[in-house]
């Protein structure tokens, strides 16, 4: 598909937030603050950053995304319906008897999903499993993995299992995303199970690290690009986000880390994202 | 259809070899068929017997180090790229610590992932409980897309192995350590999802799965000397169970023992059970472990200690036969 500018990949940005929103008050249960966090960085993937045919799902040169943090995928569902995967309508259907759309991703429900996730800790083996067999057992060197982690997700084994096979074998086409967003469910990361020196510690695993800001799109689009260029090692990007980002009073809030909006908070949350917070006025338009 | 036998079966000089020495040969056989099988391994290579496919195939062969969690998972992700992953490590291991990412990645992904569980039940002797994984079967039957295979010997190991590489769907291959008598030949069909008379009789049915196979034969030859003709059916495949063998078998006999070298709760007894108490219910014997761990010893040592013998078989059938009459059906 072709590629968009800044602005526009900013705008299906904003689009994503509104749907997750009306995805989440639709189905009345499920993540607020992660998936709004991430949507800047799906519309850069989906919209710039992957080399996909949405109409085309199983396309054998395609990148391949893995979402290892199951849980957000809210934001997954809508940025594939906004880059035509399938239509719209159907995120109505999240979370319902029937749905394609589980409430953590399942592979052969929906065509365009890569894996099956939503227990924590083992989308970045799986998407380290798909990058070695690109690397060393196929010699294509032109497709790349691109998985995104939860930070709170750091705490499992599992991951730290899987860093260790990445730096081992210079898995140079596996780009990470953790969404650095600080919250889990019990609190902050701090508190519950401190992850800093997170830099330090993805170095010392042997991975190429960058950090930026997870909200701006330039960012996004860059250091994805650092991470094809890089040979000889894995890329982490360290994500910096705001958790419930576009919507005021979710944003740095860890209890919407797994609940929904009910119709009030959604209306008010539509009504953030309708001005981008504030900044462009709606007088005398309806809500 | 006939079963061939080894014709030294009963003898002192009938063939021993590990069930994990087929599984090697087989997996080599498997990597030459066909170039997307490749292999993983958690720093147990040659343990699981997983070296000979190294050898030959060293770009196919991955280390994995002592993670069990990744292995699995790396193998879904291979799976996704169009590979078939065979991984292998101790049973206590995997599937024993990875379940929940073999249930995630593996079998609700409905990916093609081979879990090679070496070194289960008591007859890993020495190393103790630990070591002895006697949950396994259990632990994989109950998931949904996997297809749970205790081949009886090394000889149908190899075959095992070869049918799995090509089921393409999520799999269990359980295997033992120590030698293990050779009681089929090359000959001798092999089937995923197929059981098979191997000794005909009408007063009780023994099926057994993997290594214990072998020691209801030992046990149904004692039986014949006492007048009792037991019927022996191997059961390697335990998901998806072979119901018309054992419906035809249990309906003949009106009475089942079953044994397997794990625990007696849960596993491939209790699978036998459920389907038989829904559609023919009579009378079932699960031998095994019962409730208990295993603890270190001499690998048939244990086996005698734990019951699992065939003539140890034989006294815990003894009392039972007595007691217990055989069911006939009405229609």
């Amino acid at each position: 598909m072709g590629k968009l500018t800044i602005p526009q990949i900013e705008q299906k940005a904003n689009d994503i937030r509104k749907d997750i929103i009306k995805m989440l008050l639709e189905a009345g249960s499920g993540h607020s603050a992660g998936p709004l966090g991430l949507a800047d960085i799906f519309a850069a993937l989906y919209f710039n950053i992957m080399n996909i045919r949405p109409e085309e799902p199983e396309w054998a040169d395609r990148d391949v995304f893995f979402l290892s943090n199951g849980h957000c995928v809210p934001v997954q569902y809508a940025t594939m319906a906004e880059a035509g995967y399938f239509s719209k309508q159907e995120l109505g259907s999240l979370r319902k008897l029937g749905s394609r759309l589980q409430g953590h991703p399942e592979r052969e429900k929906l065509p365009g999903l890569e894996n099956t996730s939503g227990p924590l800790g083992s989308g970045l083996s799986q998407a380290a499993g798909y990058a070695y067999s690109l690397q060393y057992l196929e010699e294509n060197t032109h497709r790349f993995v691109y998985v995104v982690m939860g930070d709170g997700e750091l705490d499992e084994g599992n991951i730290w299992e899987a860093a260790m096979f990445a730096g081992k074998n210079k898995l140079s086409q596996l780009i990470a995303f953790v969404d650095r967003n600080n919250i889990q469910i019990d609190g902050t990361t701090e508190d519950v199970m401190p992850l800093e020196d997170l830099k330090g510690k993805w170095e010392s695993f042997g991975w190429h690290v960058l950090e930026i800001d997870g909200h701006n799109i330039e960012s996004i689009i860059d250091a994805a690009s650092e991470g094809r260029a890089i040979s000889y090692r894995p890329t982490l990007i360290i994500a910096h986000t705001i958790p419930g980002k576009g919507v005021d009073f979710m944003e740095y809030n860890y209890k919407w880390h797994g609940i929904p909006p009910n119709a009030e908070q959604a209306k008010e949350a539509l009504k953030d994202l309708r001005s981008l917070g504030g900044k462009i006025t709606h007088e005398g338009e309806g809500v | 259809m006939s079963y061939p036998l080894n014709p030294k079966l009963y003898g002192d000089d009938v063939e021993l070899e590990p069930i994990r020495a087929g599984f090697g040969r087989g997996l080599k056989a498997a990597g030459e068929a066909d170039e997307n099988v490749v292999a993983l391994c958690a720093d147990l290579t040659e343990s699981t017997q997983m070296h000979l496919f190294k050898e030959a195939f060293p770009k196919r062969f991955i280390e994995i180090g002592i993670a069990e969690q990744n292995l699995v998972t790396v193998a879904s992700g291979l799976a996704r790229a169009g590979r078939i992953p065979f991984t292998s490590s101790y049973a206590a291991f995997s599937p024993g610590r990875n379940w929940e990412q073999i249930r995630t990645t593996a079998a609700l992904n409905n990916q093609p992932v081979k879990v090679v569980g070496s070194h289960a039940g008591v007859s890993v002797g020495p190393d103790g409980a630990t070591h002895q994984m006697l949950e396994d079967i259990a632990l994989m039957r109950v998931l949904p897309n996997m297809v749970v295979v205790a081949p009886g010997d090394s000889v149908e190991a190899e075959k095992a192995t070869k049918a799995l590489a090509v089921n393409g769907k999520p799999s269990y291959l359980r295997l033992a350590r120590e030698k293990t008598p050779i009681f089929s030949t090359t000959d001798s069909p092999f089937e995923l999802g197929k059981a098979y008379v191997l000794k005909e009789g009408h007063d009780v049915s023994l099926l057994g799965t993997g290594t214990m196979t072998y020691q209801l034969l030992v046990a149904a030859k004692i039986l014949e000397e006492q007048g009792i003709h037991a019927e022996v059916v191997h059961v390697p495949t335990i998901k998806p169970l072979d119901e018309e063998i054992i419906l035809a078998s249990a309906r003949k006999t009106g009475r089942v023992v079953t044994a397997e070298e794990a625990q007696a709760a849960g596993g491939f007894g209790s699978a036998v059970a459920e389907f038989l108490s829904s559609h023919l219910p009579m009378p079932v014997k699960r031998i095994g472990m019962y409730d208990r761990f295993g603890e270190s010893g001499a690998p048939n040592e244990l086996i005698d200690y734990f019951g699992l013998s065939g003539p140890k078989i034989v006294e815990q059938l003894e009392d039972w036969l007595k007691r217990t009459p055989r069911y006939h059906q009405n229609d």
